[in-house]
């Protein structure tokens, strides 16, 4: 057993799951999502960019690209929470909540897709 | 490039996993912790605030509490807050700066931007493996022709140095050792546009296994190795290094021509002078008993050749017995009146300072010079940097290691047929030279006269050969026009015409070219540029070949036509 295999899956897997308890409920109720779960999603998927920062193989490359990805979707929408909470005159209406939770659903394929890579990588090593 | 993006992204992953752990530990705080309004009533600071504020806590601490002034609980967090970001930024920073100052990734961003620089040049270069005496001189004078070139050595002071000099075109520089393969490739040795390698560390296996490295991985590319000894010399020949130059054996040969036949030792010496060099003055060592100081390498080298032409050697040496010195040899260095007087210097004509140290050298000559100032002095040189005093010796003449392989080897690579033309040259009269270098002397002035090549083929000279092919016939003496005014002459000369397997040593003037030809010339510098107008400037080669100036425009050549 690998420390750093385990820290790096646990990081990966951990973004995934904040990720869908943050996009999983009504679309457009913010009751169903915690602003909580986006942060720690937000500051999980950062600290996973950050661990895949090096890899020179192929397969790190990906990984890394479907992590900024993730990093990307969340950050905007966090922007746009921040926005409706403070900027716009609105609040949060329905409709900015969908978009939230429509973007956090974006990086939750990101997220899916790195740990589709990782289970794939995993496979092939028979060790 | 990729390479150093990796190497520092891996060495500050802890840093920055540990500023993001810190960042949402403070922001988290701050959305926890129970605040108050202005008003009294209690408020929540959301996370929009709370990474406003941590944003500038730690960077920037002095800014006011906002939005409204912070409870206890909230400041005891800000201070703790305050701490905990300002050492992971420390951190971090300091993390990516020891990063960048460490030496192996310093190593990679200099081997990196060393092979972008390598990459960039797209014209054809030579690969210099050794940035010695002899590598900076051959550097400086293949700069100044316009040929690139790429250096690989060992000490980093002489990269400095490379770095430092002023060499008008790019020289990328690698600190390396020669003899890795690995090295050679990074310096280019498999790019296309390599068209040499030149090995001329001061180290005999470091030389040979660049060579067969060379020989190995690019075989079409010509290798040229200094050797020093006679077994590295077969050694390398043995697997088909295209030119091994041994300084000790060059110079020594030298010499012997320039007793035997001075006039062709000055052509030598003018012909492979590098850019810009003074014209060497005439010499005229003479014949009788020479005195040699020191039976090293360099002393044998001399002894041989100068026993092959006739001349009787007194040797002096300090360990006769040890270098493997003729029996009657005289013990000592040299240095001392007694020995040279032993060695009969009163009656001797000529001396050689050949041992390998400088100040030993010029203490033999300043001696020797006291018991007998009629001397034909010669002194060797070994470091480039004593240039100073052996040029306030005055000496007849010095051989500088250095000077006398990169003379070699620039002639050697800049113009091919130099070495077919000095080789026809060395079976020619005294006489003959004579003659040859009082006319390139009338026409060079003070600088060393350039040599290059005219190919007469449709590519290098497409105005000489379709005037050829139009069954004109072009001479010799055509090329000598001056493109300003046909009756003014280019101060040049035409050494040599190979036609095939034919070879035509100073063709006559009315020489008629044939396309195919390989013409040799030398001449002032600047008049090569000028014979590129008749070979490649069709309007140009009319007028001087027949005097009349040639209609540019199709409606003026058929109006012309018709009358």
């Amino acid at each position: 057993m690998n420390l750093e295999k385990v820290i790096f899956a646990f990081f990966i897997v951990l973004a995934l799951t904040l990720n869908f308890g943050f996009f999983i409920g009504d679309i457009d109720d913010p009751v169903h999502h915690s602003v909580y779960e986006l942060f720690a999603a937000i500051v999980v998927s950062l600290i996973a960019t950050v661990l895949k920062f090096g890899d020179r193989t192929h397969l790190g490359a990906v990984l890394l690209a479907t992590s900024l990805v993730a990093d990307l979707q969340l950050i905007v929408a966090a922007v746009v929470w921040a926005i409706a909470e403070h900027v716009a005159q609105s609040g949060l209406t329905p409709h900015l909540m969908a978009t939230i939770v429509s973007l956090s659903g974006g990086a939750l394929l990101a997220n899916v897709t790195s740990v589709v890579l990782l289970v794939a990588e995993t496979m092939a090593v028979r060790r | 490039m990729h390479n150093i993006v990796y190497v520092l992204l891996r060495r500050i992953h802890v840093p920055l996993i540990v500023l993001i752990c810190m960042y949402a530990v403070s922001i988290l705080g701050f959305v926890l912790i129970p605040g108050m309004d202005n008003t009294g009533k209690p408020w929540q600071m959301g996370f929009f605030h709370a990474f406003y504020f941590v944003s500038f806590l730690g960077t920037t601490i002095g800014l006011g509490e906002i939005p409204y002034p912070f409870t206890d609980a909230q400041r005891l967090w800000a201070t703790a807050s305050i701490f905990g970001t300002v050492i992971a930024w420390l951190y971090g920073i300091g993390a990516a700066l020891s990063a960048l100052q460490d030496p192996t990734f310093q190593l990679i961003q200099k081997e990196s931007s060393f092979r972008r620089a390598v990459k960039r040049i797209a014209e054809p270069f030579y690969l210099v493996c050794g940035y010695g005496d002899t590598g900076s001189m051959l550097v400086r004078a293949l700069s100044e022709a316009g040929y690139r070139a790429v250096v690989v050595e060992l000490d980093q002071s002489r990269i400095v140095a490379l770095e430092l000099e002023d060499l008008g075109l790019p020289v990328p520089g690698l600190c390396a050792d020669a003899a890795q393969p690995d090295n050679l490739i990074l310096a280019g040795l498999n790019r296309p546009n390599c068209i040499g390698v030149i090995a001329l560390t001061n180290s005999d296996d470091v030389n040979l296994k660049v060579a067969i490295t060379s020989k190995l991985l690019n075989p079409g590319v010509p290798a040229i190795a200094r050797a020093e000894s006679q077994e590295v010399e077969a050694n390398m020949a043995s697997f088909g290094t295209d030119e091994i130059i041994n300084p000790f054996d060059t110079f020594a040969g030298r010499l012997a021509l320039a007793l035997h036949s001075p006039g062709i030792f000055l052509l030598y010496e003018w012909m492979t002078a590098v850019p810009h060099e003074r014209l060497r003055e005439p010499i005229f060592p003479p014949r009788g008993r020479w005195i040699l100081c020191g039976f090293g390498r360099f002393g044998k080298a001399v002894h041989e050749r100068l026993q092959a032409e006739g001349v009787e050697v007194t040797v002096i040496e300090t360990k006769p017995e040890l270098t493997g010195a003729p029996a009657n040899s005289i013990v000592g260095r040299g240095t001392e009146a007694r020995t040279l007087k032993e060695a009969g210097i009163e009656h001797a004509v000529g001396i050689v300072a050949g041992t390998n140290n400088d100040s030993n050298n010029l203490s033999i000559i300043m001696t020797a010079r006291d018991l007998n100032p009629g001397l034909f002095m010669v002194g060797r040189q070994n470091l480039h940097q004593n240039d100073a005093i052996f040029a306030a010796a005055q000496l007849d003449l010095t051989m500088q290691h250095g000077s006398v392989i990169a003379n070699k080897i620039f002639a050697l690579i800049t113009t091919p047929l130099l070495s077919d033309f000095l080789r026809l040259a060395r079976a020619q009269s005294n006489e003959w030279a004579n003659q040859l270098v009082s006319s390139i002397g009338g026409i060079s002035g003070e600088e060393a006269p350039q040599t290059w090549v005219l190919d007469i083929t449709p590519d290098a000279s497409p105005a000489l050969c379709a005037g050829i092919a139009e069954d004109n016939e072009v001479r010799v003496s055509d090329l000598y026009r001056a493109p300003h005014n046909r009756d003014e002459r280019l101060p040049c000369i035409a050494l040599f015409i190979k036609r095939g397997q034919d070879e035509i040593l100073l063709p006559d003037e009315d020489t008629v070219l044939q396309t195919g030809d390989r013409l040799l010339l030398c001449g002032h510098f600047g008049a090569s540029q000028k014979m590129e107008w008749i070979a490649k400037n069709h309007n140009a080669f009319s007028y001087l070949y027949t005097g009349e100036e040639r209609a540019h425009g199709s409606l003026w050549k058929w109006f012309t036509r018709k009358t």
